[in-house]
């Protein structure tokens, strides 16, 4: 089928079997290799974009649900200031090790800057339980996401 | 990399829908693809042909109609969450839904998805046991029918769904004054993890006399079971949590990787017990 939707803010196209994986498409068909692959099963997240809006495991979602829609991936978070800031509470917190988790962590926290939500340490814990990280403990990962969401609040 | 080389039809109405899965039964129906993806990636399926029902909107939407609530098929768990109706009318649903996998799953995860794969662990079974909740399936041939939940789980993975038939919404009754009710998961940590058991009840009281009681547990057998010895003796006198221990008539817990049967048997009576005591008060 040919595959027609927009991938941070860009329309594209791509050739592609209908029940390929959007996460495959995005790697080998884009060569957008921000969406990593951990467990190929909707467990680790490190696959997540933003499908329409949502966060979605890139590697549940055959290409053909992905037709026509609006898909962001760690490539464009930089071009919207507020996510360039949750990207750079990444790096001051030391929020990355390894980094195989990082685009799958942003992409989750993206989500709830967008909806600009107020959430408790213990909430954005639960926010991103779909998220594994096998390196840091977690803490400077929830430090970073809670910082994200607070500096979008108005004081 | 999934290498599936089914061909996929994606329908605009429901009509569309019905008459594809009719001419070709062999096709599978495709709704957020949580489970079904899985099962691809693993190699346990290999359909030649899919139905991605993600696109019709008849099955989707959340109304009251007649004293229910229709909640149509590819009703997802995030819908399910924020939905203002449901916190109402069934705020042990929405509980479930809370626990349910993680934000990525809840977000594309839908409810006809959670009903046709039947697994006895699926998170939305005890709550729709224990709201009387219906299915409604639909078929090009013979219209909708409707089937009661508790009816519609024949044996392990086995529903009434016919071949040629869609999922295309499960209806709720509207809540009544003095339904209470409770939910349940235990698993092995809140987010993403299977249940070991989940239970959830419903108790109708007039004048402190309980006049109805539901209680349903997921996960303990291979279809999703009510208490039906614990619920008869609850029904026409006070909340008496020492009948708790009649739930050993009506459940035979299995053993599996997530749970022996001792435990489950166990965890299931102290869930129900501590219930009824704070019901009792
Ligand atoms: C990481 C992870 C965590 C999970 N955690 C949980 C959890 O905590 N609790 C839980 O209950 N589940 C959990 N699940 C399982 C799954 O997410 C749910 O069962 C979900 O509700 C399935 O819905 P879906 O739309 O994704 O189904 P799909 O994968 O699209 O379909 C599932 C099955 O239902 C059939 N089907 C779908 N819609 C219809 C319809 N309208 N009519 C007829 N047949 C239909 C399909 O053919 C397929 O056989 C988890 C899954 C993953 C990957
Ligand atoms: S690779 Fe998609 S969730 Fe792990
Ligand atoms: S930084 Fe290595 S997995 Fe998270």
């Amino acid at each position: 089928m040919k595959l027609s939707f927009v991938v941070n803010g860009q329309p594209r196209e791509a050739e592609v079997r209908p029940m390929a994986r959007l996460l495959d498409v995005l790697r080998e068909d884009l060569r957008l290799t921000g969406a990593k692959e951990g467990c190929g099963e909707g467990e680790c997240g490190a696959c997540t974009v933003l499908l329409d809006g949502q966060s979605a495991c890139a590697c549940l979602v055959p290409a053909v649900q992905a037709q026509g829609a609006t898909v962001l991936t760690v490539e464009g978070l930089g071009d919207d200031p507020r996510l360039a800031r949750l990207q750079e509470g990444f790096v001051r917190c030391g929020a990355a090790q390894c980094g195989i988790c990082t685009p799958g962590f942003l992409m989750t926290a993206a989500e709830l800057c967008q909806k600009g939500q107020v959430l408790s340490r213990a909430e954005v814990r639960d926010a991103v339980a779909g998220n594994l990280c096998r390196c840091t403990g977690y803490q400077k990962i929830i430090d970073a996401v809670e910082e994200a969401l607070c500096a979008d609040q108005p004081r | 990399m999934l290498t599936s080389h089914a061909e996929v039809l994606s329908p605009r109405s429901l009509q569309e829908a019905l008459t594809a899965k009719a001419s070709h039964p062999e096709t599978v129906a495709l709704a957020g693809g949580t489970d079904l993806m899985v099962l691809i990636e693993a190699n346990k399926l290999a359909p030649s042909r899919v139905l991605n029902l993600w696109g019709v909107q008849e099955l989707r939407g959340i109304d009251a109609q007649d004293g229910w609530i229709r909640l149509g098929a590819l009703t997802t768990w995030t819908e399910l969450i924020h939905s203002t109706l449901l916190a109402d009318h069934a705020p042990a649903l929405v509980e479930a839904a809370q626990t349910c996998g993680a934000a990525q799953i809840r977000n594309r995860g839908t409810l006809g998805g959670n009903l046709a794969n039947a697994s006895p662990a699926g998170d939305s079974l005890p709550p729709l046991l224990a709201l009387d909740g219906v299915v409604e399936l639909g078929s090009a041939r013979r219209g909708l029918r409707r089937v009661p939940i508790e009816r519609f789980f024949l044996g392990y993975r086995k529903t009434a769904l016919e071949r040629d038939e869609l999922i295309t919404a499960i209806y709720l009754p509207a809540r009544v004054d003095g339904d209470e009710t409770f939910f349940r998961k235990v698993g092995t940590r809140r987010a993403q993890s299977i249940s070991k058991l989940s239970f959830c009840g419903r108790v109708r009281r007039q004048g402190g006399q309980v006049t109805l009681a539901r209680l349903a547990f997921g996960a303990l057998g291979p279809v999703p079971l009510r208490a039906h010895t614990v619920e008869v003796a609850l029904e026409g006198g006070p909340v008496r949590p020492q009948l708790a221990e009649l739930l050993l008539n009506d459940i035979r817990p299995i053993a599996d990787v997530r749970s022996t049967a001792e435990y489950r048997q166990r965890a299931a009576v102290n869930v129900l017990r501590g219930w009824l005591e704070s019901l009792a008060g």
